[in-house]
């Protein structure tokens, strides 16, 4: 069957154990994990788990009614149905010779991204966007030799009304 | 009013409306004991194996139709309920597991007899708890039955530190549990009854599937009524029988991979399934692109996760099997009751031919005894109306098939994990449940080897149980597979080097019996169901007898191999 990406926002109470109630439902049953990230919402008893899988339209049905299922998940939401805005934050470190440093300060600025650290050969890069954004930003880098990545699962919200 | 979290566990336990508990004590739950000593109102019975507990609150819950209860020490005491919680959450038994715990202090350092089971059950329960705070303490057990008893049930664990158990606070009887992220979906949708209504009055050639969720919600009045009106005939999985009277004549018998001919040829030619409180296992569906291949499939459960999930379902209804059942026989009585069964009569008579050519069968010669004809005269001498555990094996599948249930929580039995060693503290569990009900374990030669402890459990607590040993010295269900598609290789199966079960009996002060001859059978099974006490009839069976038909893994469930 057709495999598709789902972007899930997952309210869950803010208790010990719930992330490996999660994580240990995903590994038992044979789900996969793309990415996830965590952290507490406005109210903080309650957490947004925000997380990608890659599977096919009725696994995810499963995904969505097992995860339901978990005593501490108060929703789940598929924003692949709605109106949404994604993020992921990445720092990227770069090689930057002085012959390069203008290219990847032209690269950084179409891209909208910081400088948040220079060194005697290096950069360090803060870029936030979707994984497309994230995706070309990189393959724009790598010709400059990354040294390395730090970055973070998606994060996203519905848009307003969720449509 | 101040007291200790042991005081406040039996206040809490007592006020669930439980009046049995099954444990075994440890140095992290000697305040437990301790306690417990002085509340003759409530029963402990000391097992001589944890997973005995288990198996026992288990059968307990079931017989009893209420939420079972075990308390075990720390560490092994804990990791020996492993096998009976997922036991008991494979069958959706309500159960709540009390563990004791090393000090808080001492938690993560890997103190003496301390184990993570909260980590180690998070899969197999249905909620667990480590209790970090005497305050939550007997907020946390109500929280514990709650969910233990409601929606689709289950067992859940209390994990309880020694310093927990120890602690003395002001107690305070906690409100009724009102969880945001838990709301089971009781209600279904009218709409989708309405929509089951319909096909069944389009439907010629219908059959009711009804599994374990029927018994669990209490509908098999509702269920029989609806067969009954409509003449509908009707299926079961193993954990279903009973849910439908076994000596009807709209009964199939079981369905799936030992399920009867007429059973197993009725759902693979039927246009219509009304599926109740299944989950589709595999053990039923065989191959499920060969699944009912003709039928549309109404499946009501309370589980969401059990619809859709193995096969594909033309009207599911999301709800309690009972308020839906009753929902769909309010809207028959609305019906002129000759348009539910238009066109029944042919549809009646193929399922009848196929009864009559295709019985289940066997021979009872002269000389070795058959172990159905055991089970056979078992269930005509009981009149059917023992309760029936079973261990796991050709056994549990002789018993399911040979036994008839007319009333549901009879029969009990390992059904969707197939434990071995159930059988025997399953009875004990039902009969200190149902003091007044005959209990009949019916066990294989190498299954009640695994929790035959249990026999000194039955003894002391003068739980009189009838075990009924089909003695093959052979693991049969495997020795038969290994028959059928390993060129006969009986490796590892050979079960000759066994204990003397009469004397065996005798050891531990129960009675034991042995036959090897068929004139008496009935004789032998007579003398040990009216023996006080505990016996065990230990029946010299033949040794490669098969259970049949078989639908062999893989299969379409109306492939069967035949006698």
């Amino acid at each position: 069957m057709e495999t598709n990406r789902y972007l899930l926002s997952i309210l869950v109470d803010d208790e010990p154990g719930v992330l490996s109630r999660i994580a240990g439902l995903f590994s038992g049953r044979g789900f996969n994990i793309d990415s996830l990230s965590v952290a507490t919402t406005a109210d903080p008893h309650v957490s947004r788990i925000t997380m990608v899988t890659n599977c096919d339209a009725q696994v995810i049905e499963q995904i969505k009614k097992q995860l339901h299922k978990l005593i501490n998940v108060i929703t789940v939401t598929d924003l692949t149905e709605k109106k949404y805005v994604e993020r992921q934050l990445a720092l990227i470190k770069v090689h930057a010779k002085p012959e390069k440093r203008a290219e990847i300060l032209r690269i950084v600025d179409i891209f909208r991204c910081k400088i948040v650290d220079v060194g005697h050969s290096h950069y360090i890069i803060e870029m936030s966007g979707n994984s497309e954004k994230h995706a070309a930003f990189v393959s724009l880098l790598k010709p400059m030799g990354i040294v390395e990545i730090a970055a973070t699962g998606s994060i996203a919200l519905a848009r307003e009304n969720g449509k | 009013m101040k007291l200790t979290g042991a005081q406040i566990l039996i206040k809490m336990i007592k006020f669930e409306g439980v009046d049995t508990i099954f444990g075994y004590p440890g140095g992290a739950t000697i305040d437990i004991h301790d306690e417990l000593a002085r509340h003759p109102d409530l029963r402990h019975i000391l097992v001589r194996h944890e997973q005995g507990a288990v198996h026992a609150a288990d059968a307990y819950s079931r017989a009893h139709d209420s939420v079972g209860v075990a308390l075990v020490t720390s560490g092994p005491g804990a990791t020996n309920t492993v096998t009976g919680i997922a036991s008991a959450h494979t069958d959706s038994i309500p159960m709540v597991v009390f563990t004791g715990q090393v000090p808080t202090a001492l938690i993560g350092n890997d103190a003496f007899q301390e184990v993570d089971i909260v980590g180690i059950t998070r899969p197999c329960t249905k909620h667990n708890y480590l209790v970090k705070d005497p305050n939550k303490l007997a907020a946390t057990i109500r929280e514990a039955f709650h969910i233990a008893r409601s929606g689709r049930p289950g067992p859940v664990l209390v994990d309880l530190p020694k310093d927990i158990i120890q602690a003395e606070i002001e107690f305070e009887m906690p409100e009724e549990t009102a969880l945001r992220s838990y709301k089971p979906n009781y209600n279904p949708n009218k709409k989708q009854l309405a929509k089951a209504v319909a096909m069944l009055k389009e439907a010629k050639r219908p059959v009711i599937f009804a599994g374990g969720g029927v018994i669990l919600s209490r509908a098999s009045d509702a269920l029989t009524r609806i067969a009954k009106m409509a003449d509908i005939p009707v299926t079961g999985s193993l954990m279903g029988l009973g849910a439908f009277p076994g000596s009807h004549p709209l009964w199939l018998g079981m369905l799936g991979m030992h399920g009867t001919f007429r059973a197993n040829m009725s759902i693979g030619n039927s246009d219509l399934i009304i599926a109740a409180g299944v989950r589709f296992d595999d053990r039923v569906t065989g191959n499920v692109k060969k699944f009912a291949p003709h039928a549309q499939i109404v499946q009501i459960d309370i589980d969401p996760t059990s619809i859709h999930k193995n096969i594909p379902v033309h009207c599911p209804i999301v709800g309690d099997c009972k308020a839906a059942l009753e929902g769909i026989l309010d809207l028959m009585e609305k019906e002129d009751p000759e348009t539910l069964k238009i066109d029944r009569a042919p549809w009646l008579d193929q399922i009848d031919q196929w009864k009559q050519t295709t019985p289940l069968k066997y021979e009872q010669g002269p000389k070795i005894i058959k172990p159905q004809y055991v089970v056979e005269k078992l269930y005509e001498i009981t009149k059917g109306e023992a309760i029936i555990t079973t261990e796991v094996g050709q056994n549990q599948m002789w018993a399911a098939q040979f036994y008839h249930f007319d009333k549901p929580n009879h029969f009990i039995t390992s059904g969707g994990l197939g434990v071995m060693g159930f059988g025997l503290p399953a009875a004990i569990g039902a009969k200190a449940a149902c003091p007044d009900k005959l209990v009949v374990d019916v066990a294989g030669d190498g299954s009640i080897q695994m929790n035959i402890q249990e026999l000194m459990t039955a003894i002391e607590s003068r739980l009189d149980v009838k075990i009924v040993i089909l003695n093959n010295r052979y693991l049969g269900m495997v020795r038969q597979w290994q028959e059928f598609f390993y060129d006969k290789a009986y490796a590892s199966t050979n079960m000759e080097n066994a204990p003397d079960f009469v004397l065996l009996a005798q050891a531990y002060g129960a009675k034991g019996f042995r036959c090897d001859d068929p004139a008496k059978v009935e004789e032998t099974l007579k003398l040990g169901l009216e023996t006080p006490g505990t016996v065990i009839m230990d029946f010299r069976v033949e040794r490669e007898e098969s259970v049949y038909p078989m639908v062999p893994a893989g299969g379409a469930i109306t492939e069967m191999l035949l006698v």
